[in-house]
């Protein structure tokens, strides 16, 4: 039990991390079948605010961070995406790398390319007793704030309009707007709930890290794309639990793996993530209203 | 969507027979009018100096890469981000055939001894490293056919990260995060010329060939094209097998340009490079391969030109913008042809002289 512990906390604080990751992208996803790479830099760009804004206090910074990551998500959205909807899936995906790309040299070209120190939950840096064993307080706070997070979620989204309306866009697009649901407005409100849990990451993540660089994002975020397509890829819950799935499995081949192959350890990973898609190709927990209709 | 001009559909008069070569001729024109464009950019670049021959062998290079590409992404309509990972097996594949033994001596310690003590010719280089990356796409590509649209995003996804992986880490046999030194630098932008042309070609083989009629008829519509008798998973796999055979060799001669390996060189940066071509020039269509890289190559060249300062003549000062803008201004033009021309520049046509005329 007292070896465990560690363990488990540092699965599940990887695994929360994807999991909200995961989930930013499965909201977009669900209601207008657009997987978006560049969330990467839904999670850098308030990363950077918290490096520039690093002498302000904490409360501001994050803040700060927040309203970014809101802002740019609906800029991207506006500019970029909604001239392409209805396109297919492949075309979409491949438009949002550019966005990323082209976020992701604004950001070097802003910042140069060097890593550069953030660390925005500095009081977090202790450690607290728990079942006998000493715990980092930052992995235990994102454990916590994940799951706070996740809970919210699904508040939002069984309790409330815009709720109810994201899912029924998400379960028929055309047959939610023939109800009522606004497009725009539904489409907006995925975007900003993908950039509140990006920006979420961000602080959670530089906090983990202590810097940032351009590429960021990117790392946990090719993670939290696979989490998601094992998931289920339009299915919320999947992508949830796909996030932890991957973030546990991840940390404990880390912990039990033989070290001469622990280098490996992601090849082992992926190939897992091959050998699920190959038996279950809609992912583990396949979305209603996504198979195609002959 | 598909193209052919067939002697029988393309005579309205009903001489049937009356012009099978001029028939055959209109059929062959993409690639020939293809083949006379990259013939024609190598002269050019004889004329030019060491620097731009250089870039322009590069972008040679990057041509066979996304022509490999194409031949399956293009033609199967399944996404593919794994190109890249089949041309590092190529220049991996190559540079362990080629190098000198004492280089071999000194980095690797964990080759095998008729390997160690070798040294092939550039030739069986070439060869070998794409025959190895079209065995290694026969082998993992037999399970991962039967996948589409995103699941076949993120599986091919997780070959790239897989293959970044091992040979990042695979020290005592490709070097690992070290850099691999020593490689033998033949390409010029001769050869590469050449190979491009050769890599067009054979992809305009395929893309004529009955297999590839078939796969098309599986990206228009998978389930009528099954029902049609078209068994999608074989004629996928023979196009992943010649793309990744044609990705090898592209990363062959990669390898021998640059002269050292490293495996970030066959990571993301340039996999969401050679797929922005690809869709950038229209993804359907050989023509479209190749237009994009063109049009890329062209664009990252200008910019490039106007970063290190570009002097007009009759203008005394020189316009030159700041470090940096370039590569941000090349994202925004290929994210601005997306948005414009989903279908990209070409809108998935291949090129011809009646299309030229209109």
């Amino acid at each position: 039990m007292s070896n465990l512990v560690p363990v488990l906390i540092d699965a599940f604080s990887v695994g929360g991390l994807y999991a909200l990751t995961a989930l930013g992208i499965g909201l977009i996803f669900s209601v207008m079948r657009l997987a978006n790479f560049a969330h990467a830099e839904f999670v850098t760009v308030p990363a950077y605010a918290l490096f520039v804004l690093s002498a302000q206090p904490t409360v501001m910074a994050i803040s700060a961070a927040v309203l970014v990551a809101v802002v740019l998500s609906l800029a991207t959205e506006r500019a970029a995406f909604r001239p392409l909807r209805g396109i297919d899936p492949a075309t979409m995906l491949i438009a949002s790398f550019t966005v990323s790309m082209f976020l992701q040299r604004l950001l070097v070209f802003a910042f140069d390319s060097r890593l550069k120190p953030v660390d925005p939950l500095a009081f977090l840096s202790g450690s607290v007793p728990l079942f006998g064993v000493s715990v980092n307080l930052l992995k235990l706070t994102t454990v916590i704030t994940c799951l706070v997070l996740l809970v919210a979620l699904t508040l939002f989204l069984k309790y409330t309009r815009f709720g109810l309306e994201m899912r029924a866009a998400a379960e028929d697009f055309t047959m939610s707007r023939l109800l009522g649901v606004r497009a725009n407005r539904v489409i907006a409100t995925a975007f900003v709930l993908s950039a509140l849990l990006a920006a979420v990451v961000a602080v959670l993540f530089s906090a983990q890290t202590g810097f940032v660089q351009p590429r960021f994002g990117l790392q946990i975020v090719i993670i939290a794309f696979v989490a998601t397509v094992i998931g289920g890829l339009g299915n919320l819950l999947g992508a949830a639990v796909g996030g932890f799935l991957v973030g546990v499995v991840a940390t404990l081949l880390q912990t039990y793996l033989p070290p001469d192959l622990r280098p490996f350890r992601e090849a082992f990973l992926f190939l897992i993530v091959i050998v699920v898609l190959l038996f279950r190709p809609q992912g583990l927990f396949p979305a209603r209203g996504l198979k195609e209709r002959i | 969507m598909i193209d052919r001009a067939s002697p029988f559909a393309k005579n309205p008069k009903g001489f049937v027979h009356s012009l099978p070569s001029r028939a055959g001729l209109e059929r062959l024109l993409p690639l020939l009018i293809l083949v006379v464009i990259v013939a024609a950019i190598m002269l050019l670049a004889g004329q030019l100096g060491i620097v731009q021959q250089r870039r322009i062998t590069l972008g040679f290079i990057s041509m066979i890469s996304v022509v490999g590409l194409y031949v399956f992404m293009g033609n199967s309509g399944v996404l593919n981000f794994s190109s890249v990972a089949f041309m590092a097996i190529g220049a991996y594949v190559s540079a362990l055939l080629t190098m000198r033994p004492q280089v071999k001596a000194t980095f690797l310690r964990d080759l095998p001894d008729w390997l160690a003590s070798a040294q092939f010719d550039p030739w069986i280089g070439i060869l070998a490293g794409g025959l190895v990356a079209a065995l290694v796409a026969l082998i993992v590509g037999l399970p991962l056919m039967r996948l589409s649209g995103i699941g076949a995003g993120i599986a091919t996804l997780s070959l790239l990260i897989i293959c970044y992986i091992v040979l990042g880490n695979w020290t005592g046999v490709t070097g690992g995060q070290r850099s691999l030194m020593g490689l033998p630098t033949y390409v010029t932008v001769w050869n590469a010329g050449l190979a491009a042309i050769g890599a067009i070609i054979l992809a305009f083989i395929y893309q004529e060939s009955r297999s590839c009629l078939a796969l098309r008829a599986s990206r228009e519509d998978e389930v009528a094209a099954r029902a049609a008798g078209v068994r999608v998973v074989r004629e996928r796999l023979t196009a992943f097998v010649l793309g990744a055979f044609i990705c090898g060799i592209a990363g062959v001669f990669y390898g021998h340009f640059l002269g050292t390996l490293r495996v970030e060189n066959f990571y993301l940066d340039p996999t969401f490079l050679y797929i922005t071509m690809l869709v950038v020039g229209g993804m359907r269509s050989l023509t479209g391969a190749v237009s994009g890289v063109i049009v890329i190559s062209a664009l990252a060249e200008i910019l490039r030109l106007l970063e290190v300062g570009l002097r007009l003549p009759g203008l005394d000062a020189a316009i030159r913008a700041p470090a940096g803008l370039g590569d941000v201004v090349l994202a925004a033009l290929m994210l601005g042809i997306i948005l414009f021309r989903p279908q990209g520049i070409t809108g998935g046509r291949e090129i011809t002289l009646r299309g030229l005329r209109d």
